[in-house]
């Protein structure tokens, strides 16, 4: 018993109240449910464009396959450091977990900046078509982030703008992941521009946003 | 590992991986003689989960001073100790879902305990920052019959009418017969028929929507 009675009156109240809960699932379960969301639309996306011109700008050019791993690992590895911070007393440290892919990601994009040859069947993309990246991605990343809030709503990230950060960046990098299915660009300055600009305005709103919504808590 | 059976038939494993000859097996009704406090914390809150009462009154009587270790250790001030045990108890029974009784109920119950003391020193700044302690601050107030001043009284007056009357019903019940009314506890369990632990909790969150609400604290 406590010994306070101001909060032996609390518990009491409290007991009273109790009903049998559902537990919250494993967080690398609930990384895996958001990712088959994301999986679907990639799969929808092949049965639309095939799967042909996207091995074939990789075959052409390694670096645009690595980039696009590393944008999948990031995604994979930023989703579950979201959904294991929402579960009070886990390690601060799962936040770095997306870094190595997200390094992947940016080196290998970089990379590509550097290349003399164009990959087959690709351009370099003008400003105009740059945007269309933009929106493409920013556009994925709404229902994406949405639906990761949505799950994560459910726990208690105590952390909540690092976790919304997290959120953002996997939304982000599951959408740049997508558009390489059907993105006819090369590797340049002015895409790698964009994708960081779309990068930073979907974590920069999670963060904003995102970090609003999960801290009820 | 230890492998913990509550007394409503789950099983559950506790700690994070020591070997297997050392699991145990603990029942949230008995946990006692053989299991370390911090296990029978875990099993009581497994049981907790599952619905069972005096184990969650348990675990939640035992959380009391962990939570008021990690607030002191974080720098509440004594006299707030108490409201961070208090926030920190509803938290817990609003998150208990979260709650895997595969890892240590303590590092559980310490993040959330952690993030409440943060939370009521940053209320307590922001609160302290917009009090003014100037001696001659009296002196330089304008008078109570300034028009510009009773206007601002009657405004405040009218948001907080509007924030009573937009809380839910009991928290709204509670505000009315224990702030507004004065009434005692007792008298106010008497006036609505709820028992005074429900008017308490009703009131504590009720206090906490309407700072919420009026000077944005969460």
């Amino acid at each position: 018993m406590s010994s306070d009675p101001r909060h032996q009156v609390l518990i009491d109240a409290l007991g009273a109240e109790l009903t049998p809960v559902r537990r919250l699932p494993a967080p690398w379960l609930r990384t895996l449910g958001w990712l088959l969301v994301v999986a679907a639309i990639a799969a929808a996306l092949l049965m639309h464009y095939g799967p042909a011109p996207m091995l074939r700008r990789w075959a052409g050019a390694p670096d645009l396959a690595w980039a696009a791993a590393g944008a999948v690992l990031t995604t994979v590895c930023a989703a579950w450091a979201a959904f294991a911070l929402g579960v009070p007393g886990r390690s601060r440290a799962w936040a770095w977990l997306p870094l190595p892919g997200a390094l992947l990601w940016i080196g290998a994009s970089g990379f590509g900046c550097l290349r003399t040859w164009l990959a087959p069947g690709t351009s370099i993309a003008n400003v105009h078509q740059s945007t269309d990246c933009l929106v493409f991605i920013v556009s994925f990343a709404i229902p994406l982030s949405a639906l990761m809030i949505w799950l994560l709503r459910r726990a208690c990230p105590l952390r909540p703008v690092l976790t919304a950060i997290l959120v953002g960046l996997a939304s982000a990098a599951a959408s740049a992941s997508l558009l390489e299915i059907c993105h006819a660009y090369d590797a340049a300055a002015t895409d790698l521009l964009t994708h960081a600009l779309a990068l930073g305005i979907v974590i920069g709103a999670n963060a904003a946003m995102g970090g609003r919504l999960l801290s009820r808590h | 590992m230890s492998l913990l059976t509550s007394d409503t038939g789950c099983v559950l494993y506790d700690g994070i991986a020591p070997p297997l000859d050392r699991r145990v097996h603990v029942s949230a009704e008995n946990a006692s003689d053989d299991a370390s406090p911090e296990r029978r914390r875990a099993a009581w809150m497994a049981a907790a989960q599952a619905g069972d009462r005096i184990a969650y009154e348990r675990v939640l009587a035992g959380s009391v001073v962990l939570i008021r270790n990690v607030a002191r250790n974080r720098g509440v001030p004594m006299d707030a100790l108490d409201d961070v045990v208090q926030e920190t108890l509803l938290t817990v029974h609003r998150v208990r879902h979260t709650y895997d009784p595969a890892r240590s109920y303590d590092a559980w119950l310490a993040a959330i305990a952690g993030r409440r003391a943060i939370d009521m020193l940053r209320s307590h700044g922001r609160r302290q920052r917009r009090e003014t302690h100037d001696e001659f601050a009296l002196d330089q107030l304008a008078g109570r019959d300034d028009a510009s001043a009773a206007s601002e009284r009657a405004q405040e007056a009218s948001r907080l009418r509007a924030a009573i009357a937009g809380l839910p019903p009991g928290q709204r019940e509670a505000v009315e017969q224990m702030g507004l009314k004065e009434r005692s506890l007792a008298e106010a369990a008497a006036e609505t028929g709820r028992n005074t632990g429900a008017l308490k909790v009703n009131l504590h969150r009720a206090l906490k929507a309407l700072r919420g609400r009026l000077h944005g604290d969460s």
